[in-house]
């Protein structure tokens, strides 16, 4: 008896889930949404090594759904977000991706974090017409029509952080250590900076490029290399270490006797999320490039940072009530409304047609007024300086004029792969 | 001076691989198993000093910076020395003379153990570094050593004579050595190897969980802290000789020494992969590490 019992029970759990994926299809032929709900993917590690930092944009993708639902969705319809696990494996991204757009038939996605998920995901959305959006700061050096990247191109935050350092407002420094993890951010990244340095008559011998592998955590000697150098006088780190490298590196600079004052780090990769664990009392002072800060003063902003903390809170996430948002948390968030806003003009939630209508799309996100190229899928956006504080939060000490127009591409790399 | 700098890195670094290894050491020497898993225990000995931190400042209210610190050291032993136990128990017990299995089973547990640290304590955290070892010591305008860096060099020095104690002055320590050496001999002269096998992974893990306590000094606490120092530890181990604690202890600070003095000349992705290149022409002709068993011990 017992036995047919749980025949019974799998046989119905079998055909109920064939009726549901028999749903699923009717569903998804329609583009991706039935009459009452539209599907959006979320390719973000929950696992794996980079899970430290994209669990935050899963949450805050979530939480910008949930507030669009709540206000009455797009066009009429909830949006229903599809959140797989490609768990920091550059093979699984395409996977996922493929599942997602294939499978699921989802309108847009949010993901990625490194370059390297996102070159891996880049031919999928291309062969199968998908559109991601990408809210990390990059390296540069591609515009794919089927990724909208909202995150910096290098003139949007390498440029103007050296720019800064340079002038006499930010101390006149000449001399440049470039510091980073052995991949291809800061490989690209030094790159750019170093021809733009010398382009601006910095001469080479004051320009220091070094990286060390992933996970690094003994900066002793790397330490004194910059003691020697910055005796030289007006000297500055710029760093694009990565993740769990910074802190040992951060504790060795203090315990050496390097201060801000002496020789000030300018951190391409550091930010609140990343902070709000640290002991900051080694950081303090310290520089860091974004464009978008928790303690930018902005009613749009504060809506956000206390909206985002309560939203942690309300779902139990870890680290609830120390929750903060930073650079990628507001560029995901935002990602979110650029989308819906592009559809809502477009009236569709067709691929081609969003896209066509993000093209010179203004909005008022968490870090002021951003506006989307007219010709390529990035966001003009204010460049901004912030310096460490001792409780993790930045101290916006200098910012742009005005938008800075997305670059891509940037002109002075040929030049010096020439060389 | 650079040179009295680099002499200190070296020290240094070759420290905290010593303190890592010496468990895997003993551990890998007794039952003959490579435990994927040891690294983990040095998180949870990471996690545990963090756990200490929060407990003094939350629960007993002590905010003195330097009193958690030095409550989590003998902890942190304690608690990793338990969760090795339970491991042994549970898993390695059952796997004892299946090296690949048991190779496979660690390596599953690691991956275990790692998703759970960040499922329950979610991201980045850090332990603040006790106010008396925060600075360093000037000992001449441009040398300066780090507080937390000595307190280190002075830790490894203290586990090291405290285990020399241990495995050649105690009746548990003669033990452990015989079973290291023959296994069925010792049992047929009535030793409990399991109860040996039990202790020896107790002491082992407790280890790496002491070297997860120092880390905190130096970096932060991540879920996968383990993986950054297992390789470096399993390359002490296998050149110092398995098993061999002077081995152990003269490849330590032989890594230590010779990767900080190449990455002063070379980058450090470059000095790594030339330690790496080192080691294989150094195991071409010393299979069997620094120290390898003569006689009839070495037959098997």
């Amino acid at each position: 008896m017992r036995f047919k019992n749980i025949i019974g029970v799998v046989a119905m759990a079998l055909t109920l889930g064939a009726c549901n994926n028999a749903g699923d299809k009717t569903a998804t032929a329609a583009g991706g949404a039935d009459s009452n709900t539209v599907k959006i993917g979320v390719l973000h590690s929950l696992s794996g090594t980079m899970a430290i930092s994209e669990v935050s944009l899963r949450d805050a993708v979530q939480m910008a759904v949930d507030e669009i639902n709540a206000s009455g969705g797009v066009l009429g319809r909830q949006i229903e977000p599809v959140i797989v696990d490609p768990a920091s494996n550059w093979d699984l991204f395409a996977e996922k991706a493929k599942e997602l757009l294939i499978d699921k038939k989802v309108s847009a996605v949010f993901g990625c974090w490194t370059s390297v998920s996102r070159k891996s995901v880049l031919p999928v959305f291309e062969q199968n017409n998908g559109l991601l959006f990408y809210p990390v700061q990059y390296e540069g050096e591609e515009s794919s029509k089927n990724i909208v990247y909202s995150g910096a191109v290098p003139n949007q935050q390498l440029i103007p952080a050296a720019d800064y350092l340079m002038s006499p407002e930010g101390g006149g420094y000449k001399r440049f250590y470039l510091l980073g993890t052995d991949y291809v951010f800061p490989r690209t990244a030094n790159k750019i900076l170093k021809a733009y340095l010398l382009s601006k008559g910095i001469p080479a011998e004051n320009i220091i490029e070094e990286y060390t592998p992933f996970h690094h955590q003994d900066y002793q000697t790397i330490v004194s290399k910059i003691k020697k150098f910055a005796v030289g006088g007006k000297s500055c780190v710029l760093s694009t270490i990565n993740g769990d490298s910074n802190i040992p590196f951060y504790k060795e600079f203090a315990n050496q006797g390097l201060t801000a004052v002496t020789c000030p780090i300018m951190a391409f990769s550091v930010a609140e999320d990343e902070l709000r664990a640290m002991d900051t009392e080694f950081l303090v002072g310290h520089l860091a490039a974004w464009n978008y800060y928790q303690s930018i003063d902005l009613p749009e902003n504060k809506k956000f940072a206390a909206a985002f903390k309560a939203y942690c809170v309300k779902k139990n996430l870890p680290g609830a009530d120390k929750r903060v948002t930073d650079d990628p948390i507001c560029w995901a968030y935002t990602d979110v409304y650029l989308w819906a806003n592009a559809a809502k003009k477009a009236g569709s939630f067709d691929v081609a047609k969003v896209r066509e209508a993000l093209l010179g799309l203004s909005f008022d996100s968490p870090a002021g007024e951003v506006k989307m190229d007219p010709k390529i899928n990035h966001l003009a956006k204010y460049a901004m300086i912030g310096e460490i504080k001792p409780d993790g939060q930045f101290n916006v000490i200098w910012k742009s004029k005005g938008l800075i127009d997305p670059q891509p591409f940037f002109a002075l790399t040929d030049s010096v792969k020439a060389k | 001076m650079e040179q009295m700098q680099n002499l200190f890195s070296g020290i240094s670094l070759g420290s905290i691989l010593i303190l890592i290894s010496l468990g895997l050491s003993i551990v890998y020497g007794l039952a003959g198993i490579i435990n994927m898993a040891h690294g983990e225990f040095l998180m949870i000995g990471g996690y545990t000093t963090y756990c200490m931190e929060g407990l003094f400042a939350n629960t007993f209210h002590v905010h003195n910076g330097n009193l958690f610190f030095l409550a989590a050291l003998p902890v942190s032993f304690v608690v990793a020395g338990t969760a090795g136990l339970l491991l042994e128990r549970l898993v390695i017990r059952r796997l004892y003379a299946k090296p690949l299995e048991s190779l496979l089973a660690t390596w599953g547990i690691s991956l275990i153990l790692i998703q759970l640290a960040r499922t329950i304590f979610g991201d980045l955290t850090a332990v603040k570094t006790p106010p008396m070892l925060s600075g360093g010591w000037q000992v001449a305008p441009d040398l300066v050593l780090p507080y937390s860096r000595l307190f280190i060099i002075g830790l490894t020095i203290v586990t090291v004579c405290l285990l020399y104690g241990c495995l050649f002055k105690t009746r548990l320590g003669i033990q452990i050595r015989a079973v290291t050496q023959n296994r069925s001999m010792s049992a047929c002269l009535g030793i409990n190897t399991r109860r040996v096998d039990a202790a020896t992974f107790f002491i082992g893990s407790g280890l790496a969980g002491l070297a997860g306590c120092a880390m905190t000094l130096i970096g932060n606490v991540v879920p996968d802290m383990g993986q950054t120092y297992i390789v470096d530890s399993f390359l002490v181990v296998v050149s110092g000789g398995v098993g061999k604690l002077a081995g152990t202890i003269l490849a330590g600070l032989g890594i230590g020494m010779i990767s900080k003095v190449l990455e002063a000349f070379f980058e450090a992705v470059y000095g790594k992969v030339l330690i790496l290149l080192l080691m294989m022409i150094f195991l071409q002709f010393k299979p069997r590490g620094l120290f390898p068993d003569k006689g009839r011990v070495a037959e098997d």
